[in-house]
């Protein structure tokens, strides 16, 4: 399947990065490329083969429905490239 | 002594209990090596001072008699382990300035056994790669060397194979998403296990794929990994897919006795283009284990081929969303804005400067396999195809196969640069023998078994039953006592 510069674009946006639009047309081939790669999985006869979602048998344990965490703000905005009054803080989002 | 960081573990671990060498000098011994191979590139953030303070206590420990077998052990620690206070970037721009305020399960108990933290080590970036080319910090360097060029030490674990082979440390951790532990550890002559899916808490470990991430050691010998191995392991809480079963003794488990066990050669393992004395290898070490008193038996793993195409739909697919959580608000970087961006010029624009090329390839091809009207053409056909290749393993276990043998790498270590015209495929191709073990959750573990034409270590990879690393450990073993290799990189750095 041939990716075409448009497809490229909106895949790009969907990524949230921003990719120039004379980038464009190599980022499509290299897409078209991969993709040509991965279609040989057309070959392979998955009837009846349930998709895995998970690759050991056990099931997701549940754990006791307890606060175990919290009260550590300080930590949470440390790393914060803009943190303000307690908040991370990003350019205006509403009017 | 002399020549303190050549140690092993397990000697460093016996030397120390006698007395007869403190954990203050093997680091000290380590540190001064670390400073003295700026060319490798493979420490990229040195922690001098942490490591003194818990050789310090490492000691202390020791001469109270209380000293697990990674205490006082100097190591390395891959920058994808987040560790308290000490940078952890993942090799990428886009975690520039990050210290975590936690420390990764990992590293933890590690530390709680001991073990002394050298410093950060090189990688590919979000260890997406197969020769350490793709991290922000330059390339890693392998030490072997066998003429004007530099070599890659394989990837994304680069930069610890390079450490450990350099004998910069006795130890490294690496993490293997589709072979990141074991083709460096071929590359670079050194010894390296990804262990059970489930087996090592991911917690704390920067995610790429979820499903398919390992953390597991890369050590000197099959001992050192067992024994390293044995201290990363174990359940943890705060990984919803780690395994609440016992851990058994990995290294009791070494006798070397493999009479009567079954090695299977798959014959799908038996690919055009790679080089004779690749198969020779093989061929040798199938001998190796038979006259150890192994039963060999040929097997067929007929979903082998597709396991590289729905490891690109899945490891993709998986790291656009993990990765989605680096969007320049909580941590790392935050591209400078121009007046009138809003929000989406921020997500874009520090995304598109914070992540190298081979990421934003791979996130974006995981949002196209993940967009509507593709998500089930490719992303569910790939998990089909995955549970085929699982199915495959499962059958040959059944029938009673005990480990498997396939050669680690389809070449040896290549020249730095040497990939950079080719196309992405052409580099994913390193991992054709090594991902159907992280498709299947199963063991995997690295061991160098001879040198090519030129003289650059090759290994061969043994495949175990899921949770038994230890047997699998120890099959290893056999085959590192019968290989007898020993080379080491003549030091030019």
């Amino acid at each position: 399947m041939s990716i075409d510069t448009d497809t490229a674009r909106r895949v790009a946006k969907l990524a949230r990065i921003k990719v120039e639009d004379d980038a464009l047309p190599a980022l499509a081939q290299e897409f078209s490329a991969i993709l040509g790669f991965i279609e040989q999985l057309n070959e392979v006869d998955v009837d009846g083969v349930e998709p895995m979602t998970s690759v050991t048998p056990q099931r997701l344990y549940r754990r006791d429905d307890v606060v175990t965490d919290g009260d550590q703000q300080d930590k949470v905005l440390a790393n914060a490239p803009d943190a303000r009054e307690g908040f991370f803080a990003v350019p205006k989002v509403v009017e | 002594m002399s020549d303190l960081t050549k140690l092993t573990i397990a000697a460093a671990r016996d030397a120390l209990r006698k007395g007869e060498v403190t954990s203050a000098e093997l680091t000290s011994a380590c540190l001064t090596a670390i400073d003295a191979a700026d060319t490798l590139n493979a420490f990229v953030h040195k922690t001098p001072e942490v490591a003194e303070s818990q050789a310090k206590s490492a000691d202390q420990r020791i001469q109270a008699g209380e000293a697990p077998d990674l205490c006082g052990i100097p190591l390395g620690i891959k920058d994808l382990f987040c560790t308290k206070g000490v940078a952890s970037q993942a090799a990428s721009r886009i975690l520039e300035g990050f210290k975590p305020e936690y420390e990764s399960t990992v590293t933890t108990q590690l530390f709680d056994a001991g073990a002394v933290m050298l410093g950060k080590l090189n990688m590919d970036e979000f260890a997406m790669g197969s020769s350490n080319e793709t991290s922000v910090y330059g390339d890693a360097v392998n030490p072997w060397k066998v003429d004007d060029r530099q070599l890659t030490p394989g990837g994304s674990s680069g930069g610890s194979a390079a450490a450990v082979a350099a004998d910069l440390c006795l130890g490294a951790t690496g993490t293997d998403t589709g072979g990141s532990i074991r083709q460096p550890a071929a590359f670079t002559g050194i010894t390296g296990i990804k262990p059970t899916y489930g087996r090592v808490s991911r917690w704390g470990v920067v995610a790429f794929a979820s499903s398919l991430d390992q953390a597991g050691p890369m050590t000197k010998d099959v001992r050192d990994s067992a024994i390293m191995l044995q201290a990363m392991s174990g359940f943890d809480a705060k990984d919803s897919t780690s395994a609440n079963i016992p851990v058994p003794d990995f290294e009791a488990a070494l006798t070397g006795d493999i009479r009567g066990k079954v090695i299977g050669i798959p014959k799908e393992y038996r690919m055009d283009g790679v080089p004779a004395e690749i198969e020779k290898l093989w061929q040798d070490g199938t001998a190796m284990l038979r006259d150890a008193g192994a039963e060999v038996r040929d097997i067929t793993l007929p979903h082998t081929k597709y396991a590289l195409p729905a490891y690109y739909v899945i490891a993709p697919a998986e790291a656009s969303s993990n990765l989605a959580r680096y969007d320049g608000v909580r941590f790392g970087h935050r591209a400078k804005l121009d007046a009138g961006d809003g929000i989406t010029e921020m997500y874009e624009k520090t995304r598109a400067e914070g992540f190298g090329p081979e990421v934003q390839r791979r996130v974006m091809v995981g949002t196209y396999v993940l967009s509507a009207g593709f998500y089930d053409a490719y992303y569910n056909r790939a998990r089909r195809v995955r549970a085929l290749i699982k199915r495959d393993f499962d059958q040959v276990f059944a029938d009673g196969v005990d480990a498997i043998l396939t050669p680690a790498t389809p070449s040896a270590a290549f020249g730095l640069g040497e990939m950079k015209n080719a196309d992405p495929i052409q580099m994913y191709l390193n991992d054709v023998f090594t991902v159907t073990v992280n498709l299947a959750g199963l063991p995997g573990i690295s061991v160098p078994a001879g040198l090519d034409a030129e003289g650059l270590p090759l290994g061969l990879q043994l495949i175990g039953r899921p949770w038994e690393e230890g047997d699998l450990l120890n099959v290893a073993y056999a085959l590192e006592r019968s290989a007898g290799f020993n080379a080491k990189p003549a030091k030019w750095w």
